[in-house]
């Protein structure tokens, strides 16, 4: 009988641990996971960015910008993620408020939130270069030929040709980047940042329930990647439209 | 000079004065170098509105290259290119060879010429009538409604009204083809440029789109074809033009040029290919 009590005592006290009001620390994990979200989407924009201007950068840019942009995605490759973000984040503001200081304005605090995400959409945008150029690389060339030969300018071209007929070929590489963007986030911890790991670290370490905190925000991370498969595949299917599917073809 | 003569292509300056239809295309001594190849070696050609150019020749004699170098698919070594009147200002670009001085203008140029390509390059993420309306819209500035209206009306006249809303992966060669055509249409062009539109057809596929090509012809638009269809040649052009290793080996009017060939070339490439 003594064994039957205590059994449902502890589930209680897990869930109770887990619960979104204090004392439980469920609250601290729901705002870590929002955060991570947030530097997520963020630096997987940013690293868009980068990519398009990187890799027309690398396909038609002139010798210096071939140059910078293979220097970038080269650094960027080689290096550890870790270490840029140590690298980025303390170097970068660092660097930044040197220059305030320089123009007479007041050293400034950088929010941890723009930090990050500025930091891994770098990193992000790197590897995005390199899905792009692929990408745009796939388009067969009489598509392009086309626009050129009705009249399009290169930025018409850009937005109603390129990009969305590269889409389909840069869409798995992109589903990737996205992935690891959401796990990335995750070394922000690093640097006192509180996303999901360090909210769940905290959480942890507090009530020396390691395994269960672990696990929920092992949960959490699984679920942002099914959530995401999700709608990566509406995504897809949306871009592949206008392309026979492997099975149609055979 | 018969009235047929005097109508067609002539870089004949004495010919200007008498009242013909005004000048489409004027291109005079054009020169292209890829590398060390010479492969347009001064060729000139004048087409009046209403004419229909036929450009023939053996593989690699210039006459695909001929065509790109006039909306400038293929910056041209030298030469003087004048479209509807206005010369395309070029200027050197550091390799010996020439490209368009002033983008606004050749795109302005580009957007009045109906390009038709050997491989149809339909845009693959658009529908057809997508496809159609596309630069009419996002070039031209024409509405949107305005335009689907007019794009229908072509799809019809080419015989794809049924399928409009079909990606161009989802159609054959010859329908792919004729909604190339469309799509050219759509731009109302001064000048056609065809390129060896049915050389990547299937036999059976020829057909079709000749027969949309002849009825352009039929009414009177104005175009460059380079084609490998002697025949079709002979029927719709009023001026063939034989390109040998990047010259003009001949030129005249159709009857005259596959009826009674002068020079020994030409008869030996009419025997090869007919």
């Amino acid at each position: 009988m003594a064994d039957a009590s205590i059994l449902p005592a502890a589930i209680s006290g897990m869930f109770g641990l887990l619960s979104p009001n204090p004392p439980g620390w469920g609250g601290n994990l729901l705002r870590g996971l929002f955060h991570s979200l947030q530097i997520a989407l963020g630096s997987f924009g940013i690293g868009l960015i980068i990519g398009t201007l990187g890799a027309y950068g690398k396909l038609y840019g002139g010798p210096i910008v071939r140059d910078i942009a293979a220097i970038y995605t080269t650094m960027v490759r080689a290096i550890p993620e870790l270490v840029l973000i140590l690298l980025l984040y303390y170097a970068g503001t660092d660097l930044i408020n040197r220059l305030f200081e320089a123009l007479g304005y007041s050293r400034v605090d950088i929010s941890g939130l723009v930090a990050g995400i500025v930091v891994l959409g770098f990193v992000q945008g790197a590897y995005a270069t390199e899905v792009l150029r692929g990408a745009i690389k796939s388009i067969p060339q009489g598509e392009i030929e086309a626009a050129r030969a009705y009249g399009m300018s290169p930025s018409l071209m850009m937005r109603r040709i390129t990009l969305p007929a590269m889409l389909p070929h840069a869409l798995p590489g992109l589903a990737n980047l996205w992935l690891i963007a959401t796990k990335d986030t995750s070394l922000l911890a690093v640097v006192g940042f509180a996303e999901l790991t360090l909210e769940t670290r905290q959480a942890a370490g507090a009530t020396k329930a390691y395994f269960l905190f672990y696990m929920a925000a092992g949960a959490l991370y699984l679920f942002i990647t099914l959530f995401s498969n999700a709608i990566i595949g509406r995504v897809e299917i949306w871009a592949r439209r206008g392309m026979p599917s492997v099975k149609e073809a055979h | 000079m018969t009235a047929m003569e005097a109508a067609t292509v002539s870089t004949d300056p004495l010919q200007r004065a008498t009242g013909e239809q005004a000048e489409a295309i004027h291109i005079e001594k054009l020169h292209k170098r890829f590398g060390a190849l010479e492969v347009l070696k001064g060729v000139s050609l004048t087409a009046r509105d209403g004419d229909v150019v036929a450009m023939i020749g053996g593989s690699g004699s210039g006459k695909s290259t001929f065509l790109r170098c006039i909306n400038f698919l293929e910056n041209p070594t030298s030469g003087i290119i004048r479209i509807n009147g206005e010369d395309v200002k070029m200027v050197s670009d550091g390799h010996g060879g020439l490209h368009p001085a002033n983008r606004r203008q050749i795109e302005r140029i580009r957007s009045r010429l109906g390009m038709v390509f050997q491989n149809f390059n339909l845009w693959q993420h658009m529908t057809l009538i997508q496809n159609v309306i596309e630069v009419p819209v996002h070039v031209l500035g024409m509405k949107r409604d305005e335009a689907m209206v007019i794009g229908e009306q072509l799809l019809e006249r080419v015989g794809l009204s049924a399928k409009r809303d079909v990606y161009p992966a989802y159609l054959s060669g010859g329908q792919q083809q004729r909604g190339a055509i469309a799509r050219a249409l759509a731009i109302q062009p001064r000048v056609m440029l065809f390129d060896e539109p049915t050389s990547a057809l299937d036999p059976e596929l020829v057909g079709e789109v000749l027969r949309v090509i002849g009825d352009l012809a039929e009414e009177g638009r104005t175009m460059l074809l380079v084609t490998h269809e002697m025949k079709f040649a002979r029927e719709v052009a009023s001026h063939v033009i034989y390109l040998h290793n990047g010259i003009i080996e001949e030129e005249g009017p159709p009857e005259a040029l596959f009826g009674s060939p002068k020079s020994e070339r030409l008869k030996q490439f009419i025997r090869t290919v007919s």
